[in-house]
């Protein structure tokens, strides 16, 4: 960051100029005023933060913003942020999914994410559907929701992202409602803030493939007890609730993963020492 | 040139019985009278102390590919030998040194029609406390090659110097037992003088050679997923990256390594994984981002046996077409292919500087035969190849990452940078960065990315040219040298031929092999695949006059100077 230029702290100055591809009604129009409202709040140079993303209609958010972003390929943004965050530890890094970007293809990093601890923000938009390849089930799906994909449902249980991101070593986990920007942007806040890996699941209702999630507004409730650093507790808090829990869930103390790093003025020619015969 | 006077001995052994020991220190004591030479392991499929064999080839000339046959193979056992029977050929001039009681010869290798000599090395052994078979059968190598048995102490004594005195004396008495033992024994070969040089020598493998060549670029983070035949370049990497201020980063898979290293890279880190055929073909997806958003990486894939799983421990040369063609839509970049050990460090230094200059990623494709082989040679020349990237830094106005420029790379900006911030993207982009799907960015972008890969100035590093015969060898990777040993030979009976192997396999340098091809009336084309990827590829992107031969068969046995003199000596009769 350059120090004699005005720091942004509106959340208007890290909105980009690019109209969003999204319907109108969106859930994730509220997510994308949460990440600014967040930055702001933070005082974060936009040029320091980098927005991470994988592939859905969630995914587009980083062209959104007006700090770096990457829109990489299905599933992996999880990786990409690990290497760019580990070599640039002073940047913030965020990383935005949706549940079939983040729970389905990308799973697997999901696990490891969670249990590298990378000090980074993991965001999931989730809607209980695919909704850029237009209404298919995804991991958090109910099994009795009829897609063309799957007439009379899935029939398979939905995932349980905050318990799985719990036994994976998640250290701090939340789950929020795009609908209440405000509180959604202040957890944020704490979540950019924890060192180490956080897991935001914020509900965010498709309003095309999933008119039903409009009903979401009356039945997600703050928790009705404080953040636990307990996991034994969180375990069965999680386990137990029914999804519409809000707020910060649970927050434990492990270190953040921390690369070996050198200093940068070794003698290359040592390394040649080990083949010299 | 002359053919190439060299020296081939094979050690081969049950579990436990020390056959690679033996090997390594017999390789350890020619390198350290100044012999030029290889050292290759072979081993059953058991993950530790199945059977195993030591081949090792020393000349005074850089040598690296394996003999026709062997001049002397020493059982320390039979015990599943006949595995190797396959890979260690003998001839009527060959020795072959068993035990009484180390089993039957096994017919594969008796067929060869070798001299047969019994050495009881087990009962020997059994003279000194603690004596080892495989020490007595290094004392006989050694009688044979005509070394002192003081040579075979330094490095065995380097090398048991933490199992104490008794160790060393051990060894020392079970060598001196096994020389004896060869008093007297007829053996024709004999080890070639060492050419006198001032220049150093090193003992390395390829992936440590690729990995040296990688951090001399400037690579400063890995990101790492295990696999055969490629795990050293990674574990060579993880402690020296932390040397020189960057780090390694171990993935849960494939798909995370190759995205880790264009989030690095992103960052403004020169990034690198290795992987081999199956990673590589996990890697692709990525990789055609890397392409689309201009990530700069590289890639290391130590080629092995294929397809699927096919066979871990052994070389082939089957991923070149994935390499060059695996990419969905059009992906222009880079693909280098080293030729030696010791290439194997200038080429992937020059993969660095490639793609750090270009903004493309660039595919190395090293093989399991070079990657795990282990060499005395001469230390490589340095060379001044150091990646340096076009950065954004002073931006005034509105940045467009993905501008016009005239040699088609575009400045980029690294977070952090103010002014700068862009989305990278795997979607169309205009030159601003952002998402379009009109027919006029799209085809101004694929232009940008294929322009800046054929405009480019390689050099002379695109290609080995050899020699002006009317016969043209074209090969690649790995068997560059053993198709210039067999161009040697053909030279004793008159045969003129040249050698042409292209170290860039993309993009293609069609004005370049055209002159490398000037004169040129028939071509043989050598390589290891099954489906003759490289002749195909050839025929694809350049014109070769006419006729051409194609000598080309799959792994896992390695192709020998031999066979490719055959293909050139039986051409000229037909």
């Amino acid at each position: 960051m350059n120090a004699e230029m005005p720091l942004a702290c509106k959340p208007g100055d890290y909105k980009s100029a690019v109209k969003p591809i999204w319907c109108p009604g969106c859930g994730d129009y509220h997510v994308l005023m949460s990440f600014t409202r967040a930055f702001a709040q933070l005082r974060l140079p936009p040029e320091d933060v980098v927005v991470v993303s994988g592939i859905g209609c969630s995914s587009r958010i980083p062209a959104y913003t007006n700090c770096y972003g990457f829109h990489g390929v299905h599933g992996r943004s999880l990786a990409l942020a690990a290497g760019l965050k580990v070599t640039r530890p002073e940047l913030t890094v965020v990383v935005a999914s949706g549940d079939g970007d983040g729970y389905s293809i990308g799973g697997n990093h999901f696990l490891h994410a969670c249990r590298r601890n990378v000090d980074m923000t993991y965001v999931v938009m989730d809607n209980h559907i695919y909704g850029m390849t237009k209404g298919q089930p995804s991991p958090t799906t109910e099994p009795e929701f009829d897609t063309a994909l799957t007439p009379g449902g899935t029939g398979v249980r939905p995932f349980h992202p905050l318990v799985v991101a719990l036994a994976s070593g998640a250290n701090f986990i939340a789950r929020c409602f795009s609908g209440d920007p405000n509180e959604t942007a202040d957890v944020l806040v704490e979540a950019i803030k924890h060192p180490g890996f956080s897991f935001v699941e914020i509900l965010s209702p498709c309003v095309t493939f999933r008119p039903d999630e409009k009903a979401w507004k009356d039945m997600v409730r703050v928790a009705p007890v404080p953040a636990t650093a307990d996991q034994g507790k969180a375990a069965r808090r999680l386990m137990t609730d029914d999804g519409f829990n809000l707020g910060i869930l649970y927050r434990g103390s492990r270190k953040p993963y921390r690369p070996a790093v050198g200093a940068n003025n070794f003698d290359l020619a040592e390394l040649e020492k080990d083949f010299e015969l | 040139m002359a053919a190439m006077p060299s020296i081939s001995i094979a050690i081969v052994g049950s579990g436990g019985t020390g056959a690679l020991t033996t090997g390594n220190f017999l390789f350890e004591a020619a390198s350290a009278v100044g012999l030029q030479g290889v050292f290759t392991r072979t081993m059953g499929p058991q993950i530790r102390g199945g059977e195993a064999a030591a081949l090792l080839r020393f000349a005074a000339e850089p040598v690296e590919s394996l003999p026709d046959h062997f001049d002397l193979l020493i059982g320390i056992d039979w015990l599943n030998a006949h595995r190797f029977g396959a890979e260690i050929k003998v001839s009527p001039n060959s020795l072959v040194i068993g035990d009484p009681r180390g089993g039957d010869v096994p017919p594969v290798i008796a067929a060869g029609g070798a001299r047969m000599i019994e050495i009881p090395m087990k009962e020997l052994a059994k003279g000194v406390p603690e004596g080892r078979p495989n020490m007595v059968a290094l004392g006989i190598a050694a009688r044979l090659l005509g070394f002192s048995v003081e040579q075979m102490f330094a490095p065995v004594e380097k090398r048991l110097a933490d199992k104490g005195p008794a160790a060393i004396e051990s060894s020392r008495a079970a060598i001196k037992i096994g020389y004896e033992a060869a008093a007297g024994l007829k053996f024709e070969a004999k080890l070639p003088a060492p050419k006198v040089s001032k220049a150093k020598r090193w003992l390395l493998s390829g992936n440590e050679a690729s990995a040296l060549g990688a951090i001399r670029g400037g690579i400063r983070f890995a990101a790492a997923y295990p696999i055969t035949p490629a795990t050293e370049v990674l574990e060579w990497l993880a402690p020296a990256l932390t040397k020189v201020g960057g780090t390694l980063l171990q993935a849960e898979d494939e798909l995370a390594a190759i995205n880790m290293i264009i989030g690095a890279s992103y960052g403004g880190t020169p990034s690198l994984t290795a992987t081999s055929g199956p990673g590589l073909s996990l890697m692709i997806e990525a990789l055609g981002l890397a392409t689309a958003a201009e990530v700069p990486l590289v890639v290391i894939d130590v080629m092995r046996g294929g397809p699927s799983t096919g066979i871990p421990t052994k070389s082939e040369q089957g991923d070149l077409n994935i390499a060059v063609y695996g990419f969905h839509g059009d992906a222009p970049h880079l693909v280098l292919a080293p030729q030696s050990v010791g290439d194997c460090l200038f080429t992937t230094q020059w993969a660095t500087y490639l793609t750090e200059a270009l903004q493309a990623p660039a595919i190395v494709l090293s093989d399991q035969y070079m990657g795990q082989a282990r060499v005395a040679i001469e230390r490589p020349a340095d060379v001044a190849f150091i990646g340096a990237r076009s950065v954004a830094t002073e931006i005034d106005g509105a940045y467009k990452r993905y501008a016009l420029a005239a040699n088609g790379v575009s400045p980029m900006a690294i977070p952090g940078t103010r002014g700068g911030q862009y989305t990278a993207d795997g979607l169309t982009h205009a030159e601003n960065a952002n998402p379009t799907s009109g027919a006029v960015d799209h085809l101004k972008q694929l232009d940008k990315r294929r322009d800046k890969l054929d405009t480019f100035n390689y050099g002379d590093h695109w290609a080995t040219v050899e020699g002006d015969g009317e016969l043209a060898v074209v090969t690649w990777g790995s068997l560059t040298g053993t198709a210039r040993e067999a161009i040697a030979r053909a030279a004793d009976d008159g045969i003129k031929a040249r050698l042409i192997s292209p170290r860039l396999l993309s993009p293609v340098q069609p004005e370049k092999l055209a002159a490398a091809l000037k004169g040129a009336k028939r071509v043989l084309v050598v390589e290891q695949t099954h489906g003759a990827q490289f002749h195909r590829y050839l025929r694809a992107h350049y014109d070769l006059p006419a006729p051409v031969k194609v000598f080309s068969r799959p792994g896992p046995l390695p192709i020998t100077a031999g066979e490719i003199y055959s293909a050139i000596a039986d051409w000229r009769v037909s």
